[in-house]
């Protein structure tokens, strides 16, 4: 199986070839200069690769929580490519990406995913990982004050995410007892969102282009008259 | 040579394909002006989520209308400015990475050039050059037109668009959003003789405006007058009629001064404002009387869309200009600096 994975919802702007359980993947931590990297960067994994958009598989992308407008960049860029090459999509939740970084990284698997959404709250995941990096969501995902994430019923938990920067303190307050370590500088990669995307493609398949959407968490981006 | 093209500068999604030999094929707007009203303005997060659930359909629509398949579109344009920068991006992303899909050219527009460009979509076309008014929610240009990409700045508003102005206004005027064409419904019934506002800035030379004072004497007028009246209906009709002369007799003062010292025969009026229909019939005797003829698209290609963006794509794009593998929409970014065609 083939697919490119797209992440945009951070700083970073990443793209990974994923092609039969080998990745490659381009990364860059430029601020505000996605647009000028993410296609460019796709092209040419597939020039190396010597592929053609089209005899891919899938597109996968970060579908957030993230930046609003850096989430929409991948989406958007996504539907483009997948509605151009008439591709299926997998959409990939920012938050496990950010745990199966975690496993990749220090082979963590009970994440607290948590990334600064700031107006001090943070996106918020908790993930038991499989021996293969496979995440389990453990509640829901949410976006929430650290003051008010929910504490596992058991310990021997990473802090995992950008979360544990902004807020280390209250989330330390908040799940004392619960924490063995913290990966604070962990954060989404395309290669993990192919990781998990190649994953749900095999079990489940993808989405239509237009189907490919933004999750915000955070709705509430108005104060009404 | 056919294009597609993208509009989402603002709150209005637009896609359309414009054909070289036929003409605009396809065209189809979705506005968000519901989503908005509740908040009296356009709210930019708001705007730029429903543009990424919105586009790609409308995409969609506009090829199966057209009979058109992906491989009969050899170029695509997309609005990269000057707007909302959130909204502008998602235009320009899915705009550029479906060029790259399909490998066909892709270009960034600038969106004024496409409402400067609108009325050349109409029968007659004006020739070049020109005097073109650009009027809408946020710009009010004088540009003397040369030709595709030879635009001359000849004033503009120091303050607020003549659009901004209707919509402000209608808000004193308690009007519901969108203000501005509800004003302009609001004058019809108003009486023109009764009040007399400021005609600003034409009492000396250049070829500038500016409309914020007209809203602040709109609610001097309106304070005073509405306690005192016997008909409040009639009394903020009159009031909206008052400013809508204002603002329309400005626009002729300058447009006529404008087409006498560049020795120009022809005015275009474009932007979403140039759909009043008071502002028409004003710059059609104007120009008659100056013996020259007044263009404007028709009401649709006023507002914004994606025809005059597929259409001023088109024009660049069969001259082989086009973008490199990558997109960076521009909230600001002025016409001048565009090269020509």
């Amino acid at each position: 199986m083939k697919l490119l994975a797209f992440d945009t919802s951070g700083e970073a702007c990443s793209v990974a070839l994923w092609c039969d359980g080998d990745v490659r993947q381009r990364l860059e931590r430029v601020p505000r200069r996605h647009g000028e990297l993410v296609l460019a960067m796709a092209d040419g994994l597939l020039a190396e690769a010597g592929l053609r958009l089209a005899g891919l598989d899938a597109l996968a992308f970060a579908r957030g929580p993230g930046s609003f407008t850096g989430v929409r960049i991948a989406t958007a860029v996504v539907q483009g490519a997948a509605f151009g090459a008439d591709l299926p999509v997998v959409p990939v939740s920012t938050l496990a990406a950010t745990a199966h970084g975690a496993f990749r990284q220090q082979g963590v698997r009970r994440c607290l995913v948590a990334i600064d959404a700031r107006m001090d709250q943070v996106y918020w995941g908790a993930y038991r990982l499989a021996a293969d990096g496979a995440p389990e969501l453990v509640g829901d995902e949410a976006v929430l004050a650290p003051e008010a994430v929910p504490v596992p019923a058991d310990a021997d938990w990473y802090g995992v995410g950008s979360g544990w920067q902004a807020h280390r303190a209250a989330l330390h307050a908040r799940l004392a007892g619960r924490l063995t370590g913290e990966l604070a500088e962990v954060f989404c990669e395309a290669q993990d969102v192919a990781h998990l995307a190649a994953d749900l493609f095999a079990r489940e398949g993808g989405v239509a282009a237009e189907a490919a959407l933004p999750v915000y968490l955070r709705d509430r981006v108005t104060f009404s008259r | 040579m056919r294009v597609l093209g993208i509009e989402t500068s603002c709150d209005e999604t637009g896609v359309a394909v414009y054909d070289g030999e036929r003409g605009l094929v396809a065209n189809a707007v979705y506005s968000q002006v519901e989503i908005h009203a509740e908040y009296g303005g356009v709210v930019p997060e708001l705007a730029s989520r429903d543009h990424v659930r919105k586009t790609l359909p409308l995409v969609r629509q506009v090829l199966a209308e057209a009979g058109l398949a992906a491989g009969d579109i050899d170029g695509i344009a997309y609005t990269a400015g000057p707007g909302l920068i959130g909204a502008l991006l998602v235009g320009a992303a899915l705009g550029r990475s479906l060029a790259w899909a399909w490998g066909v050219p892709a270009l960034g527009v600038h969106h004024m050039e496409g409402h400067l460009l609108a009325p050349l979509l109409e029968e007659p076309a004006p020739a070049f050059p020109f005097v073109a008014l650009l009027v809408s929610g946020g710009h009010t240009q004088l540009v003397d037109v040369a030709g595709v990409g030879r635009y001359r700045i000849l004033g503009e508003s120091l303050d607020d668009a003549a659009g901004e102005a209707f919509d402000k206004t209608a808000k004193i005027l308690e009007l519901p959003y969108p203000g501005g064409p509800n004003l302009a419904r609001l004058a019809e019934r108003g009486d023109p003789r009764r009040y007399r506002f400021p005609r600003p800035m034409t009492d000396r030379p250049g070829l500038d405006f500016s409309f914020s004072g007209l809203k602040t004497f709109t609610l001097q007028t309106l304070n005073e007058e509405l306690p005192r009246a016997a008909d409040r209906a009639q009394t903020r009709a009159d009031i909206a009629r008052a400013f809508e002369e204002a603002v329309v007799d400005t626009l002729v003062i300058k447009c006529r001064r404008a087409v006498r010292e560049g020795g120009r025969r022809r005015l275009i009026l474009a932007g979403g404002v140039s759909a009043n229909r008071r502002l028409r019939e004003r710059m059609g005797q104007m120009m008659a009387e100056e013996g020259g003829e007044v263009f404007y698209p028709r009401l649709g290609l006023c507002t914004d869309n994606g025809a005059m963006i597929a259409f001023a794509g088109w024009q660049r794009l069969r001259t082989g200009q086009c973008e490199p593998l990558a997109f960076s929409p521009r909230a600001r970014w002025p016409m001048t600096s565009l090269p020509p065609v």
